[in-house]
C-alpha cells in the first residue's frame, strides 16, 4: 500500500480507474457496433477489399516508377558530369605541366587561376564549383592551399571521396551536400581527381555539381504520382461500391420478399427479369412460393372441412343421444318395478350412456383443437380461487376412496390471465386422476406464484408412475394399467385436453412418478396472457420431507396432522371465504 | 302438486326428443304440449297459454332466436333454450334475445326437470314491498318499474334481479351468489347467464348502458346497485 499523500488520493485514484473503465467499455461497445456492420453488408467488406488491396497495389507501382525516374534522371547527369570533371582535371594537369615555374608563390596562383578557369569554362551559368585541396601530408582534413570558387564551403566534399581519390589517380564520384555561402545547402554531385603540381606535390580538384533541378524534378514527379495513387484506389472503391452494390440489391430485395412471404403474404411473387441467374432464382422462389401458398390453403381448408364435419357430427348425435338419455333414466327411475335382469339392464344402461356421453364431449373437444378451432376467453382470476372451487366440487368422489383433499395455498394472490372454464376443467382432472389412483391416500394441491409464472401442483401417493410412462401418460386413450381402465371410468382422454388446454395458454403441464411413491403433476401458466413460460415456481419431483417417508396407507401420522387443514364439507354452492393454508404442526 | 304453474310448451323439430320430453316431464307432474315447427309456435302459443317454454334453436320454417323474440314481445313467461352448441357466441345470443336460461343437449333429464322448476317457483307470492334503485321506483307486489311514472316492461327474471339487487343496495353480489338468489341453481351454473342478464336489464333501465348507475360492477367481484 502506498504512504498516502492524503485523503484525496484514493479517491482520484477510484476516478481514473473509473474513468478507464468507461472508456474501456465504450470501445469495446463501438468496436461490437462495428464489428456487426462489417458483419452484416457484404458491400463494406467488398468495398474495404478493394481499397486496401489497390493501396498496396498503388504503393508498390508508384514506388518502383520513382525509383526508375530518379535513377533516369540522375544516371545521365552524373555520367555528364564524370565527363566534364574528367576533361577539366586533364586540361589542369596539361596546364600545370606546361607551367614549369618552380616557386611555390608562382604555384599558388597558378592553381588559384587554375580554379577560376575551369568555372569559367562552365559558361556564365555557373554550372558548378571547383574545389582544389592539398594534400601533401596525406592527411586530407588539412585545409592548407584550399581554393574554392564563389565562397563554397570545402567541408561539402565528403570525406570518403577525399580517401578514394588520395589513394588512386582515377575520378571518382558521388552524391553530397553542397553547402554554398549563407547556409545555402543544396543536393549535388562531387566528383573528383588528383592532379599533379610540378612544386608541392599532389592536389585534389573537385568538382561540385548541384541537383537542384533533379531534385524539383523528382519531388513533382512524386507528388503527381501520389495525387493520381490516391484518386486511382478511390475511383477503385467506388466502382467495387457500384458493382456489389448491382449484385446486393438484388439479393436484398430476394431477402425482403422471402420474408413477407414467411410472414403470412402468400401472394408474394418476384418479378423475373431477363434470363440471368437473378432471374432463375426469382423463378425457382416463385415456384416454390406458389407450391406452398397451395398446399397450406389446401390445409386450412381441409382444417374448416374437418372442423364443420366434427361440429355437424357432434350435433347430429346429440339429438338422438338426448332422447335415448331421457328414455334410459325413465327406464332407471322406474326399475324398481322390473324383474331383477331387466332391473340391472337399465342401470348398466345409465351407466354406460354417462360414459358414451362423456367420451362424445371429450372427442369434440378433441376435434377442436386438432382443426384449430379452440379460443381462449381469458379473464383475470385468482389461482387459488379455481383450486378451491374445484377441490370443493371433487369432494364427493374423495370422499368415496375415504382420501382427504389437501390445499397449500399462499397468502399472496396468485393471478393470471386465464380462461376459467378450461383451467377448472384441468384442474378437476388431475385432481380426480389422483384421488382415482390414490389408493385411498390423501391428496395434496398447491399453488405457488411468482413474478411471471403461477403453478399448481397436485400430489398423490398412489400407484405411480413408471420411467417413461410421465410422457406417455398424456397420449390418447393411454392407459397405465388397462385393467383399470373398464372400472374407474374416464375417456382416456382428459389429459390429453388437459395438455392442449394448457397449451392454449402457452404454458407447461408435467407429470412425475414413481413406482410405489405416488406421481405429482405440475401445471404452470403465465400470468399475462400471451407470455410464454421459461420457469416454474414449484419443483417437478416433490420435495420429500421428513414426515413424507414411510407412508404406509390411511390413517397414517400424517393424515392425521393434516386433517385440520381440510376444507370444510359445503352443501350450499357459495365460495369459500377464507383462504386456508396447511395446517403442518 | 302442479296445477295451474303446469302447462309447458316443448318446441323441438325432433319428434322422439319431443316425445321423450313429453313423457318425461308428464312424470314429473306437467302438462306438455308438443310443437315441431317455428312458424307453428306463436299460434300454440296463444292456444296453450304456457307457464314455460321449452326451445329448441335449430327449428324449420322459423328460427328459434326469432320465435324467442316473437314471445317475448308479447310476454315475459319463462323461455328456456335446448340447444347443442354450448359456444359462448351462439349462447349469449339466445340469452339476448329473451331466454332466461340454456340448457346444452344432452342433458340429464333431472337437470332439465330441476331448472324447470325453479324457473316456476319464482313467480310466486311477492310480498308487498316499495323499494328505488337511482331514480328507479320498484313495486314488489305488482311486478312493475317506473322511471317517472312510467313504467319500463321487464320480464319476471329481469326484474327478479333487480329486485334482489335493490333489496341490499349497500351489497355487492357474486355472480355464483346472484345465481342461486335469482335464478334458483346451487350449484355450478354457467355465470354467462348473470353477465347476459345485467346486460339485458342495462340496456332496458339504464339512461346509458355504457355508463351504468343503476346496476354496477364491482370489477373482480360481482354487481351491486347504484347509488339511489
Amino acid at each position: 500500500m502506498s504512504t498516502g499523500t492524503g485523503p484525496e488520493a484514493p479517491g482520484l485514484r477510484w476516478r481514473l480507474l473509473g474513468a478507464l473503465t468507461a472508456v474501456g467499455r465504450s470501445t469495446v461497445r463501438v468496436l461490437g457496433r462495428v464489428t456487426a456492420v462489417w458483419q452484416r453488408s457484404i458491400q463494406l467488406r467488398v468495398v474495404t477489399a478493394t481499397l486496401a488491396l489497390s493501396l498496396a497495389v498503388v504503393v508498390l507501382l508508384g514506388a518502383s516508377l520513382l525509383r526508375q525516374v530518379a535513377d533516369g534522371l540522375l544516371d545521365s547527369q552524373r555520367e555528364a558530369a564524370v565527363a566534364d570533371a574528367t576533361a577539366g582535371i586533364n586540361t589542369a594537369q596539361l596546364q600545370l605541366d606546361a607551367a614549369d615555374d618552380a616557386e611555390p608563390a608562382a604555384v599558388g596562383q597558378l592553381l588559384t587561376q587554375l580554379v577560376q578557369d575551369l568555372v569559367n569554362r562552365a559558361g556564365p551559368g555557373g554550372l558548378y564549383d571547383v574545389v582544389l585541396v592539398g594534400s601533401d601530408d596525406g592527411d586530407p582534413s588539412a585545409a592548407r592551399s584550399t581554393r574554392v570558387s564563389r565562397g563554397v564551403d570545402p567541408a561539402s566534399v565528403p570525406t570518403a571521396l577525399r580517401e578514394a581519390v588520395v589513394a588512386e589517380p582515377r575520378v571518382f564520384s558521388t552524391y553530397t551536400e553542397i553547402v554554398y555561402p549563407d547556409d545555402d545547402v543544396r543536393p549535388g554531385l562531387a566528383v573528383g581527381g588528383q592532379i599533379a603540381a610540378p612544386v608541392g606535390g599532389l592536389y585534389e580538384i573537385y568538382y561540385l555539381f548541384p541537383l537542384t533541378e533533379q531534385q524539383q524534378t523528382l519531388d513533382l514527379v512524386r507528388r503527381a504520382l501520389a495525387t493520381a495513387g490516391l484518386l486511382l484506389v478511390l475511383l477503385l472503391g467506388a466502382i467495387a461500391g457500384l458493382v456489389t452494390r448491382q449484385v446486393v440489391t438484388p439479393v436484398r430485395l430476394a431477402a425482403r420478399i422471402a420474408e413477407r412471404f414467411a410472414a403470412g403474404r402468400l401472394e408474394e411473387r418476384m418479378t423475373v427479369r431477363g434470363r440471368d441467374d437473378f432471374a432463375r432464382l426469382a423463378t425457382s422462389f416463385n415456384q416454390m412460393a406458389g407450391s406452398l401458398q397451395r398446399q397450406i390453403t389446401q390445409l386450412e381448408d381441409l382444417s374448416r372441412v374437418q372442423q364443420r364435419f366434427a361440429s355437424d357430427v357432434s350435433h347430429e348425435l346429440r339429438t338422438p343421444l338426448t332422447t335415448v338419455r331421457m328414455a334410459a333414466d325413465v327406464l332407471h327411475e322406474a326399475r324398481a318395478d322390473f324383474d331383477p335382469a331387466v332391473r340391472r339392464s337399465a342401470e348398466l344402461l345409465q351407466d354406460q350412456l354417462d360414459r358414451f356421453e362423456a367420451l362424445l364431449t371429450d372427442l369434440l373437444e378433441i376435434s377442436r383443437f386438432d382443426a384449430g378451432a379452440a379460443a381462449l376467453e381469458t379473464e383475470t382470476a385468482d389461482l387459488r380461487d379455481i383450486v378451491l372451487g374445484v377441490v370443493e366440487s371433487a369432494l364427493p368422489v374423495a370422499q368415496r376412496t375415504g382420501a382427504g383433499l389437501l390445499t397449500d395455498l399462499p397468502e399472496t394472490p396468485c393471478t393470471a390471465d386465464v380462461d376459467t372454464r378450461r383451467v377448472e376443467r384441468v384442474l378437476r382432472n388431475l385432481v380426480v386422476n389422483a384421488v382415482e389412483h390414490g389408493e385411498g391416500r390423501d391428496v395434496r394441491v398447491s399453488v405457488r406464484a411468482d413474478e411471471d409464472a403461477v403453478a399448481v401442483c397436485v400430489r398423490d401417493h398412489g400407484v405411480g408412475l413408471k420411467p417413461g410412462e410421465s410422457s406417455l401418460v398424456f397420449h390418447r386413450f393411454w392407459r397405465a394399467d388397462p385393467a383399470r381402465a373398464r372400472t374407474t371410468g374416464g375417456t382416456g382422454l382428459g389429459l390429453s385436453i388437459a395438455l392442449e388446454d394448457t397449451r392454449l395458454h402457452g404454458g407447461w403441464l408435467q407429470a412425475w412418478g414413481e413406482p410405489g411413491q405416488g406421481s405429482q403433476f405440475r401445471l404452470t401458466l403465465p400470468r399475462r396472457a400471451g407470455a410464454e413460460v421459461t420457469r416454474s415456481p414449484l419443483p417437478l419431483a416433490p420435495v420429500r420431507p421428513a414426515e413424507d417417508r414411510g407412508l404406509t396407507g390411511v390413517g397414517g401420522p400424517y393424515r392425521r396432522l393434516a386433517a385440520s387443514a381440510e376444507p370444510p364439507t359445503r352443501t350450499d354452492g357459495a365460495p369459500a371465504p377464507a383462504r386456508p393454508g396447511v395446517g403442518r404442526g | 302438486m302442479c296445477g295451474m304453474k303446469g302447462r309447458v310448451l316443448i318446441v323441438d323439430d325432433d319428434t322422439a326428443l319431443a316425445e321423450m320430453l313429453g313423457i318425461v316431464l308428464r312424470n314429473e307432474g306437467f302438462d306438455p304440449t308438443v310443437v315441431t315447427r317455428g312458424d307453428e309456435v306463436l299460434a300454440a302459443f296463444h292456444e296453450v297459454k304456457p307457464d314455460l317454454v321449452l326451445l329448441d334453436l335449430m327449428l324449420p320454417g322459423k328460427d328459434g332466436i326469432d320465435v324467442c323474440k316473437e314471445i317475448r314481445l308479447e310476454s315475459g313467461v319463462p323461455i328456456v333454450m335446448l340447444t347443442a352448441k354450448s359456444d359462448t357466441v351462439d349462447v349469449v345470443v339466445g340469452l339476448e334475445s329473451g331466454a332466461d336460461d340454456y340448457v346444452v343437449k344432452p342433458f340429464k333429464p333431472k337437470e332439465l326437470v330441476a331448472r324447470v322448476r325453479a324457473r316456476l317457483r319464482r313467480s310466486d307470492d311477492p310480498k308487498p314491498e316499495s323499494l328505488s334503485i337511482g331514480d328507479l321506483d320498484i313495486d314488489i307486489a305488482g311486478h312493475a318499474v317506473r322511471r317517472d311514472g312510467e313504467t319500463i316492461p321487464l320480464t319476471p327474471l329481469e326484474f327478479d334481479l333487480l329486485a334482489c339487487l335493490a333489496r341490499r343496495p349497500w351489497q355487492v353480489f357474486t355472480r355464483e351468489e346472484l345465481l342461486e338468489k335469482v335464478w334458483g341453481y346451487r350449484h355450478a351454473a354457467d355465470t354467462r347467464l348473470v353477465n347476459v342478464h345485467v346486460q339485458r336489464l342495462r340496456s332496458k333501465v339504464e339512461r346509458d348502458p355504457e355508463h351504468p348507475e343503476i346496476v354496477v360492477t364491482v370489477r373482480g367481484v360481482g354487481y351491486k346497485a347504484g347509488p339511489a
